[in-house]
């Protein structure tokens, strides 16, 4: 096959590739917004005085995280169908992978989330929560309204690459045949007969995305505008 | 929701319906066997590899640090099962043909295995180098100048001073990616290879017990978790410096 | 023995050390002091080519240390060194750190190699201390032994990089000790340190440093005896220094 072949080939086949990579992507924004705040709930549960919440959300992490994300997504779609349609009286049939997988994700990532926000929390200086207890603050007020945003400022950047980790591993929803840019790819080329091109050239999207994105988080980092803190 | 679910956990000493001598639980050992080969064998390669490219990084000379920066740089930045594929589908494509024919006459679960063990490997490489690197980087830099006071050269003050220290720096990293290598030989099964969330997948179709087949192979992860960690513990107190704590 | 002439090196635009020359015969013992960052631990470290120049030249017993004919790391196992933070190595016992580049660099058998580390382990006073980790040893007993490490390679010259600044001032001295021991034995010493007590007792030379050059070079008696004569960045420096 010659480069134009390959070129006309995917200008062929751009709409699902497109179409797919929305996919992908909208799986990553569901999991980003809610895993980070899943995991921030998470996190403060892990550190709170009151031992079964901190049990709760220790196990959780533990466990989602000796996992594979394979099982946890296969989990998820044999679960979730079931839960909907005894929740909603959905019929089974309707198409849920997408929902499933996004479910799937923002719950695993959130225990990812977690580890990265309590390290962020526990960097903050005790004497910030202190501080905020003696104006009269309450405790989860004295976390939503003045630790958490700093935590979270502060981990900013770790949460991003854990971002892009995420958008990457959002290509293991293959295993629930859900059309993402990678199964996409994949779909073409079974179609066309081109799996060296097109496992190439997935290969090559998935990488400069990733590294303009790395390079993205490097700039904010560098750019001084988030100093660590503690 | 279980309502309609009816549970049996006996299915797993059943004889499979194929007819082979075997029980379902028989196939889940045959997945774990196959993933603990894959992982173990993966991790071989991951530390051998990481270890040179991460002390590449570290070199005083650009071009082979360059080298280490580029190797992180791809494998770190594509999906493991895209690389998975490449391996798998694309890798025999450009080979030279006889080479390539050689491997697609091999039998398909060793070119399943060959290439997942090639992939995981190549895949953890990378983060095992970035471990090994921050490992050295963060041993004090006098200590590179002390050795090559003593008259030790470059090569020896890496293999009898920066490497033990560096190693001991990155162990506790170091387990949670031998973790890892477990969970991501799962993304073998997608290319066919009969591994435990496979097997897992395959007694789904074959009994109609999800729940039983997900749960058993479930609680298999965690139990490899556990042995990993138990195993990396004791590793960890057996190189224990006395009275060191972290990188001075 | 040592012979720097006309050293020069920058760090991208920064000028670290502008034309030093000086040199150091068999026996003397030359400190050198200077305010911080002029440049006098830098050329410490150009001696055995830890910090490579840009311009002139280093020769220890006529080898040159700039060349790039000469086998480095042979020059250096003649070349002893303390540094400032000891650099013993963490993973290996007192004793280990002290044989070890007696067995991979000159090839020692292991015992020979550990009769000798440990004969320089009781000259400084840590006979007892041979299976210890460093982590074990406080900082006075920890730079002795990087000092029996050094002694252990049997060195023609010994070169020491503010060895006592990063030590609690009760350990200052039972470093300073072995070190004027080692000055009245004969060694041959290039000493970077603060220590003007040092200096005074053992010192033949002193070179004073600021702002990457040389600024003084004289013998020890001119250089406290006749304060009058020395420059005002040396007379500042000296002042300052003998406050505390």
């Amino acid at each position: 096959m010659t480069v134009i072949d390959l070129f006309s080939d995917l200008a062929r086949s751009l709409p699902s590739l497109a179409a797919g990579m929305v996919t992908s992507l909208k799986i990553t924004a569901v999991a980003v917004v809610f895993g980070i705040i899943w995991g921030a709930v998470l996190a403060i549960m892990r550190l709170s005085s009151v031992k079964p919440l901190a049990w709760f959300a220790q196990g959780y992490v533990t466990l989602l995280r000796s996992i594979p994300l394979i099982m946890v997504l296969l989990w998820f779609f044999l679960m979730v169908p079931q839960l909907i349609q005894s929740l909603f009286g959905v019929s089974p049939r309707t198409d849920i992978r997408l929902v499933s997988a996004m479910v799937a994700y923002s719950l695993f990532e959130a225990a990812y989330y977690s580890e990265i926000i309590r390290a962020g929390i526990q960097a903050v200086s005790r004497g910030q929560l202190s501080a905020a207890n003696a104006l009269g603050m309450p405790y989860l007020m004295a976390m939503r309204l003045i630790v958490l945003p700093q935590a979270l400022r502060a981990t900013i950047p770790a949460l991003l690459t854990q971002g892009i980790v995420l958008f990457q591993d959002t290509s293991l929803v293959y295993v629930i045949g859900l059309a993402d840019f990678f199964r996409s790819a994949k779909n073409i080329a079974d179609r066309d007969g081109n799996t060296v091109e097109m496992i190439l050239f997935a290969g090559g999207v998935y990488l400069v995305i990733s590294l303009l994105a790395s390079a993205g988080v490097r700039a904010l980092q560098t750019g001084g505008k988030y100093v660590k803190v503690g | 929701m279980f309502k309609n679910y009816s549970w049996d956990w006996g299915v797993f000493l059943q004889p499979v319906s194929t007819g082979e001598p075997a029980t379902y639980l028989g196939w889940l050992l045959a997945g774990l066997y196959n993933t603990v080969v894959l992982a173990l064998s993966a991790s071989m390669i991951a530390l051998a590899v990481g270890v040179v490219m991460g002390v590449l990084r570290t070199l005083p000379n650009q071009r082979l640090a360059a080298l280490g920066t580029t190797y992180v740089g791809i494998f770190r930045n594509i999906p493991v099962i895209v690389q998975l594929f490449a391996w798998y589908f694309v890798l025999p494509e450009l080979l030279p043909s006889d080479v390539g024919t050689w491997f697609k006459q091999l039998p398909a679960a060793t070119q399943m295995m060959t290439s997942a063990i090639l992939c995981l490997g190549l895949y953890m490489g990378a983060r095992v180098c970035e471990l090994i690197r921050s490992g050295i980087e963060t041993l004090p830099k006098g200590q590179r100048s002390a050795a090559l006071a003593l008259g030790l050269t470059l090569p020896q003050a890496y293999r009898y001073v920066l490497l033990p220290v560096a190693f001991r720096v990155a162990l506790p990293p170091l387990t949670s990616e031998m973790i890892n290598v477990f969970k991501n030989s799962a993304v073998a099964s997608t290319i066919g290879l009969l591994e435990l969330s496979a097997q897992a997948q395959q007694l789904v179709d074959y009994t109609a017990h999800p729940y039983e087949s997900f749960a058993v192979a479930t609680g298999v992860y965690i139990l490899i978790n556990l042995t990993v960690v138990l195993v990396m513990r004791q590793v960890e107190a057996s190189v224990r410096l006395p009275g060191y704590i972290g990188g001075r | 023995m040592i012979e720097v002439c006309n050293v020069s090196k920058q760090y991208g635009s920064f000028q670290v050390l502008t034309d030093c020359s000086t040199d150091v015969a068999k026996g003397e013992v030359v400190v050198v002091c200077g305010p911080s960052g002029s440049g006098k631990s830098t050329l410490i470290k150009t001696i055995n080519g830890l910090e490579p120049v840009n311009k002139g030249d280093i020769r220890i017993n006529g080898t040159s240390v700039c060349s790039p004919k000469t086998n480095l790391s042979q020059l250096r196992s003649k070349v002893g060194m303390v540094f400032q933070n000891f650099e013993l190595f963490p993973h290996l016992s007192i004793i280990d750190n002290l044989t070890i580049a007696q067995i991979k660099v000159l090839g020692r058998k292991r015992n020979e190699a550990e009769d000798k580390g440990r004969m320089y382990l009781d000259r400084v006073g840590l006979k007892d201390q041979a299976a210890k980790y460093p982590a074990q040893l406080s900082g006075g007993q920890q730079q002795r032994a990087a000092i029996a490490r050094a002694l252990s390679m049997d060195p023609i010259c010994m070169l020491f990089d503010e060895p006592t600044s990063a030590l609690d001032p009760e350990m200052v001295n039972e470093v300073l000790d072995v070190m004027v021991q080692l000055a009245r034995e004969g060694t041959t010493m290039m000493c970077v340190t603060h220590e003007m007590g040092f200096a005074r007792k053992v010192a033949d030379r002193v070179i004073f440093m600021d702002g990457g050059k040389i600024i003084e070079d004289t013998s020890k008696d001119e250089f406290f005896g006749n304060i009058d004569a020395r420059t005002d960045r040396a007379k500042q420096f000296l002042s300052r220094i003998l406050q505390h």
